[in-house]
């Protein structure tokens, strides 16, 4: 049995090899390195789990096999551009990402240039598809994000005080910060707005100005490395206010600090365990078969939201494939707008600048014993 | 008032300390070389990532921190023996871009090994757990730096004073050719003050790691860079000075990020100026004032150039 | 010391280098002109002619007159925020400055001036920060400028200064080297120039380097460089010169900004760090510290090394089914520190030394009269 299976293999192999002519690539433009590293990588697991199940896409008749080409944009707006241009020099169909908005607005002009269209898989700041035609994305956005949160923390948590810490520079963290400010001074809160520097290790001043200014919440939307930092000092402190965040939190890393402690930490994002059984147990199959894969998601088989996310943008590149029944990145651009897809994480659908329309967050927080997110609601704005 | 600005004030001491403990290879090493060691922040970091992979590696504790501060001090050494050593004789400038090429190939290294992911260091017990002084709730480390430092810095003072090698030590950071002349083994000499050194910037990681669970490839860049100004504010060359100069930084950066509560408390600004985006930037400030008025440092000896 | 001996007439290896020079840029407008745009070998040269007008302006200070400085991040911050601020359109104010109402300045200046006011405004910061801290000691002196580009962005950074810095955020939509390409009725590139004018802009830039080091006031710095005591002796002012060389290099590092902007196509204050004076001063050392040519080779190899050529090593490769050890994320970087290391250790005279391109084609000569510049 075994022999024939692997002749069989063999075969396909061959087979595959001889129609190895007709590949489309598709770029993937994430951090694995830097401050964004880790969720750059749980986001690119998505686009290789989805690229291993569906590894080829029929366009015009053809069959091609799918390539997925990578550029590290190490979470350096410095680095992107080049990275950028590796890419397209490269000669990829569509790019997907980034994990974060920075690297994805530094990286844009280059993509533009090369008309070669854009997806933004967790990019949140609605500066990254304004004005432009070449860059979509599929998440939601930090207007409606810190609206999201605002309401929570006035409504749900009765809240009056704020306190926001985003790093500078980082057009994410500011982003939402600000959108939170503008929200939940709307709602008639009152907020503080600080940042730090970056490569700040240091934040039990930061918590120490909340508790001064006698903040309710404190909300820090920052990259993975700096909250599981935050929510590590805000315990020994023994803080007693929430901390809110941002899809960025949603991670197991930040999970694995805030287990044992008693912060609690509320935060927003695009999905939920639990939502699609079906991909949930074929990721963790995945995982649980793939060392380095495991090792990238952070050593357990806990499922993040970015990389739900990347699943999805992926199916979203090949029906845009599909679409254009061609590989010229042009025809992609031209034929992206019309693209509907139903994905892991909801239906998917473009507005006129390329933003995915979606009127819904999930709001999830941590159980500090077991280690775990829960899910707490599905958050809508009106 | 007291009450506002104390939490600041705690955390600055036990920052302090950790630079003090990476100011004083600076300084040692400066004493001896005339070189800033461009390298010594990254040996820091280099020491917390050790520590993280010991531990993953399922070693129990009390073996892992003997074993990083030795492993520690071998990095300095073998530094010194590779990339100092072979320049001894050159231009200084060229000992000193050595060092800054070591940082960049520390740094290089690390994000290689981690894949350039943060690392978590392990929870070291005691040292981790919390403790509530004067109404401040901080971890215990917040209170063992200090003393720590002050024991270390008592007993490094004492064998340069009381031991033949810290006699040697201070002979040849007086006067290098004559103390190689009068048969002191200049090698030996400079390979225990790396030693020396870099195992202190290991204990420095220990205690700083403990407090800031982070560890990646640029963590030792910026308290490197702050341990140094520590050094010439004090006065390169002298160790109290160093320690002086660290927790005066380390007070004083801290206070920087809370300035705007504590100004807004005592009525003297109506609303947040934002000055903690400052917190850095004032160490560099300090250090441009103190080298314009007194290049020597608060305790410096002072020097004039021979022709 | 070729170049003074032979100043009135001009030698043949000086025409031959200048004819090379030509030859090179004939060659990469040709090349732009026919490959496509979009290979990596435009990106090298656009960010390699920023990266050696930057290394030859910190050659002029820390290779030509023994200055140690190493503030070149902050002084190419300077140049690269005021090129980006002055050339914004201003109806994309309101988009970049989003958070700050579009900001105060409310015009929009020529990107030539804009660049020139960038290289100015370094060399006005040059000059104040130089009153303090020249007066030091080499590295007293290394450690201060490194400190003070720190403390320039942390200022750039500051929220209170976002109307006209925006704050952290960054700063986009300005133009860049792409608008230098030549653009026909319907929007189509008809003559591309988008890499040839950066390398013109550094060209003459580094040209006008080297004839200061090769005038009286250039072997005034050399003589500085060489010994400080003797040089005053001879009747060279210390002070005047030195704080001149040191706002001539920043003047330089601020256009090198401006360029790395419009190569970046955005600018933002966090990008600065000491990490890139550190990359600068590295190109200088392999290309060899005192040598304006070096340091333009080694710019471009550092870059192509960096950004092209050595790509490969960050991912796996298969040769043959066998996958190759070692080769991930980041073992780029490790193998260039290694090849930095070995340079730093065993060549310390770089790749030049201190010779410049005509020199090699009078090697022999040189060898024979034993003349060395």
């Amino acid at each position: 049995m075994k022999k024939v299976l692997a002749i069989v293999m063999a075969m396909m192999l061959i087979l595959s090899a001889a129609a190895m002519a007709e590949t489309v690539k598709i770029g993937v433009f994430e951090p694995a390195s830097g401050d964004s590293g880790a969720g750059g990588k749980q986001e690119t697991l998505g686009m290789q789990f989805a690229n291993q199940e569906t590894p080829t896409v029929e366009i015009g008749g053809v069959t091609y096999d799918v390539e997925l080409v990578y550029a590290d944009n190490g979470s350096d707006t410095t680095k992107a551009p080049s990275a950028a241009n590796s890419l397209v020099d490269a000669g990829v169909s569509v790019v997907l990402g980034s994990y974060g908005s920075g690297v994805s607005i530094a990286g844009s002009e280059i993509f533009m240039n090369a008309s070669i269209p854009a997806i933004g898989v967790t990019c949140t700041n609605p500066q990254v598809t304004a004005g432009n035609s070449h860059y979509f994305r599929i998440c939601f956005l930090d207007p409606f994000q810190g609206t999201v949160l605002a309401n929570y923390a006035f409504k749900e948590l009765g809240a009056t005080t704020a306190y926001t810490l985003g790093e500078l520079g980082n057009d994410y963290d500011q982003g939402l910060c600000t959108y939170f400010k503008q929200a939940f001074e709307g709602l008639g809160g009152t907020v503080v707005a600080e940042s730090f520097p970056t490569g700040t290790a240091d934040f039990t001043s930061y918590l120490t100005n909340a508790a001064n200014y006698g903040a309710q919440v404190f909300f820090c939307p920052v990259s993975i490395a700096y909250s599981t930092q935050i929510i590590q000092q805000a315990s020994s402190q023994g803080v007693t206010f929430p901390i809110l965040g941002g899809d960025t939190l949603d991670s197991n890393k930040v999970a694995e600090a805030a287990k044992g402690t008693n912060v609690q930490i509320i935060i927003t994002t695009f999905y939920q365990e639990g939502a699609a059984p079906e991909f949930d147990e074929g990721i963790k199959a995945w995982l649980n078969a793939d060392s380095e894969a495991m090792t990238n998601n952070g050593g357990n088989d806990m499922i993040a939201a970015v990389s739900a996310m990347g699943y999805d943008a992926y199916y979203v590149a090949l029906e845009a494939l599909k679409a254009a029944g061609s590989t010229d990145s042009a025809a992609v651009m031209a034929a992206l707008p019309g693209v509907t897809y139903d994905g892991v994480s909801g239906h998917i659908e473009f507005d006129e600048t390329g933003d995915a329309i979606r009127s819904s967050a999930f709001v999830k927080k941590i159980n500090n014993e077991t280690g775990e997110w829960e899910f707490v609601a599905e958050q809508t704005v009106d | 008032m007291w009450n506002t600005v104390f939490p600041y004030v705690l955390s600055g001491i036990s920052v302090g300390g950790q630079y003090a403990l990476i100011a004083i290879g600076y300084t040692m090493v400066y004493g001896i070389l005339r070189l800033i060691n461009f390298a010594h922040g990254d040996v820091f970091m280099v020491a917390g990532i050790v520590m993280v992979y010991m531990a993953a590696s399922g070693m129990p504790l009390w073996l892992c921190i003997p074993l990083v501060l030795v492993a520690t001090a071998l990095v300095g050494f073998i530094i010194e023996r590779v990339a100092y050593k072979p320049l001894r004789s050159a231009p200084r400038m060229s000992a000193m871009i050595s060092a800054i090429g070591v940082s960049y190939t520390l740094q290089n290294l690390v994000l290689y090994i981690t894949g350039g992911l943060n690392q978590l260091y392990p929870t070291i017990p005691w040292i981790s757990d919390s403790v509530t002084i004067f109404g401040a709730t901080t971890k215990m480390v917040t209170i063992v730096t200090p003393v720590l430092t002050v024991i270390l810095v008592v007993a490094l003072v004492m064998l340069i004073n009381h031991t033949k090698i810290g006699m040697a030590m201070r002979a040849v950071s007086r006067d290098f050719e004559t103390s190689q002349l009068m048969g002191i083994k200049i090698n030996s000499v400079i390979s225990a003050t790396f030693v020396i050194g870099t195992f202190l910037a290991g204990v420095a990681s220990l205690l700083y790691f403990t407090n800031y669970t982070t560890v990646i490839q640029t963590s030792g860049a910026m308290p490197g860079l702050k341990a140094f100004v520590a050094a010439v504010f004090g006065g390169i060359g002298s160790i109290p000075g160093a320690v002086v100069g660290a927790f005066i930084i380390g007070i004083a950066e801290n206070i920087i990020k809370g300035l705007d509560i504590i100004l807004f408390k005592a009525g003297i600004i109506s609303g947040p100026m934002g000055l903690a985006t400052f917190s850095d930037a004032f160490t560099f400030a300090l250090l441009i004032v103190i080298l314009a008025v007194k290049p020597t440092g608060l305790f410096g000896e002072k020097t004039t150039d021979k022709v | 010391m070729n170049n003074q001996l032979t100043k009135k007439k001009i030698d043949s290896a000086t025409i031959l280098s200048a004819v090379i020079v030509v030859c090179l840029y004939v060659a990469v407008f040709i090349a732009e002109q026919l490959i496509a745009p979009t290979s990596m070998l435009f990106t090298v040269l656009k960010k390699g002619a920023t990266y050696a007008l930057v290394a030859v302006s910190m050659n002029l200070c820390n290779g030509f007159t023994g200055i140690f400085s190493l503030g070149q991040a902050g002084f190419m911050l300077l140049g690269a925020y005021t090129y980006g601020i002055l050339t914004l359109p201003v109806a994309e104010r309101v988009n970049v400055y989003q958070y700050y109402g579009g900001g105060l300045v409310q015009f929009t200046l020529p990107w030539f001036v804009a660049m020139l006011l960038g290289g100015l405004v370094a060399a006005l910061f040059a000059f104040l920060i130089g009153l303090p801290v020249l007066r030091l000691k080499s590295d007293y002196l290394a450690i201060a400028t490194l400190g003070f580009a720190e403390i320039i962005r942390a200022i750039f950074q500051w929220d209170k200064l976002g109307p006209i810095t925006n704050g952290s955020n960054m700063l986009r939509l300005f133009p860049n080297f792409n608008d230098f390409n030549i653009r026909g009725a319907d929007g189509q590139v008809t003559v591309y120039l988008s890499t040839l004018v950066p390398l013109l802009i550094a060209g003459a830039c580094i040209g006008i380097i080297v004839m200061l080091i090769n005038s009286t006031f250039g072997r005034a710095l050399k003589a500085i460089r060489d010994d400080e005591i003797a040089a005053e002796a001879m009747g060279i002012r210390l002070a005047s010169h030195k704080r001149l060389a040191f706002c001539i290099s920043s003047f330089f590092a601020g256009i090198g900004g401006a360029m790395l902007a419009m190569y970046q196509s955005t600018v933002q204050a966090k990008g600065f760090t000491t990490a890139m004076t550190y990359e600068i001063l590295l190109i200088v050392v392999i290309g060899g510290i005192g040598s304006v040519t070096g340091s333009c080779i080694s710019s471009f190899l550092f870059v192509a090394a960096s950004e092209w050529w050595l790509r490969f090593l960050d991912q796996k490769q298969m040769i043959g089914g066998f996958e190759v050890p070692l080769l991930r994320n980041g073992f780029r970087l490790v193998v260039f520190s290694i090849i930095i290391m070995i340079v730093v250790l065993f060549f310390r005279q770089g790749i030049m030394g201190t010779r410049e391109l005509p020199d090699l084609f009078r090697g022999r000569r040189k060898a024979k009269g034993g003349a060395k510049s």
